[in-house]
């Protein structure tokens, strides 16, 4: 049920790749990584600096007087440097503060680490962005400048990305959710691993709001088949699926610089995705499996799992 | 949450600062920085009230061992005893290659 390598061969027990094979152990895992070191992990060796990090103090003014300890970067780490040559800044979101929620400070360091790439860009000096998001979303303590912060960042993904490609990549199983999700949507490209997961409304939110039947948010197998990598690489909303290996993530991120800004971007696809929500009818319950052929149905790209990962699959027309 | 400080005798230049942890549930963050001088100050924040005690004789036993000149900040959100040592001796461990 919950297989979506068998769902994606039509159910019949299709063999997958074992998982305990002596590649599988030996990698080095991505999500395994702390947020700074897996955005120090991108950069060609030696050549990471962080901006704006812990020892310059600025947390969150918010927090402490919601009896919450505040985090010295707020929870996002911003560094620039280059990746295979390339002037890149990534910035990357610690989902074990606050579930890597968007508070005042952080999104402003985004936003600034997008519009300082924008403006190098313009200045000739080519520059990309790779967002490592692990992150619920608005952080409730902060919501309203958590709400705004999330209208800058897109703002600025949208200008920075005319120039250079803004890679997103949700790697661990805190997921991308609430305003980023959609932050995720107007980058030039998304990256996932099999053990992340990307919506919009949690399923927390989704069974808290509609009730069990709806959603049932203690359902693992049901939450990954909806949310998961695969899932919504199948379903078009993803560009590149790859393992948690942190060698691959770096391949997976110098090819998609090199391939440079997409020619359209996935939020200017309009008319496709306006015609995948007319034909879905929502007055029945939908499953993974009706969901996953759904899809499939209105791509015009095969939908077989991409277990080997690395391969950059074009976009889809 | 409760913020207090704590002083200690230092007799020594630590060589340089670093950052270890995440303010996460039952986790916490060191910010460690050498000092000029011959004390050690340690700044806490943490999200559990009505522990100092416990956080006093956790530094207590750390500076029975350690001796740098040394301003610490520490962001907690519930960290056990054992856990706040481990990040302790962690932070040593990255500021003295």
């Amino acid at each position: 049920m919950n297989n979506l390598a068998d769902i994606a061969k039509g159910g019949d027990g299709a063999k997958s790749a074992p998982i305990l094979s002596r590649d599988y152990l030996q990698r080095r895992s991505f999500i395994e990584l702390n947020a700074r070191e897996r955005a120090k992990s991108l950069f060609d060796p030696e050549t990471a600096r962080e901006l704006a990090g812990p020892f310059d103090r600025i947390e969150s003014p918010w927090l402490s007087v919601q009896g919450v300890t505040p985090q010295a970067d707020d929870g996002c780490i911003v560094m620039r440097g280059t990746i295979n040559g390339n002037e890149t800044v990534v910035i990357a979101f610690s989902g074990a503060f606050q579930g890597g929620g968007i508070g005042e400070v952080s999104g402003a360091k985004l936003t600034a680490a997008l519009d300082l790439a924008r403006i190098d860009n313009e200045k000739g000096k080519p520059t990309s962005a790779v967002m490592l998001l692990e992150t619920g979303g608005v952080r409730l303590q902060e919501a309203n400048l958590g709400l705004a912060a999330v209208a800058e960042i897109i703002s600025s993904i949208i200008a920075l990305r005319r120039y250079a490609p803004v890679i997103s990549v949700i790697a661990g199983p805190v997921g991308c959710f609430g305003g980023m999700s959609l932050a995720a949507g107007v980058s030039s490209y998304i990256v996932m691993t099999p053990e992340g997961r990307l919506g919009l409304n949690g399923p927390e939110v989704i069974e808290e709001e509609s009730g069990t039947d709806e959603f049932d948010a203690s359902d693992r197998s049901l939450i990954w088949s909806i949310f998961g990598g695969q899932q919504r690489y199948d379903q078009g909303l993803v560009d590149v699926l790859v393992d948690d290996d942190t060698d691959q993530m770096i391949k997976t991120v110098r090819e998609l610089i090199a391939k440079g800004v997409p020619t359209v971007h996935r939020s200017e696809q309009i008319d496709l995705y306006r015609s995948r929500i007319t034909a879905l009818d929502p007055s029945r319950q939908w499953d993974p499996k009706d969901l996953h052929s759904w899809s499939a149905a209105s791509l015009a790209r095969p939908t077989a799992p991409n277990q080997g990962g690395s391969e950059t699959k074009a976009d889809r027309t | 949450m409760e913020q207090f400080e704590f002083n200690y005798p230092a007799k020594r230049k630590a060589p340089r600062r670093a950052h270890v942890g995440v303010v996460g549930s039952g986790d916490l963050e060191v910010l460690l920085e050498p000092i000029d001088g011959t004390t050690a100050s340690v700044r806490i924040r943490t999200s559990v009230d009505g522990f100092k005690e416990t956080w006093k004789a956790v530094l207590d036993r750390f500076f029975g061992q350690y001796d740098g000149a040394v301003r610490i900040e520490i962001n907690d959100a519930g960290a056990t005893p054992g856990a706040v040592y481990l990040r302790l001796q962690q932070a040593v461990e990255a500021n003295e290659p």
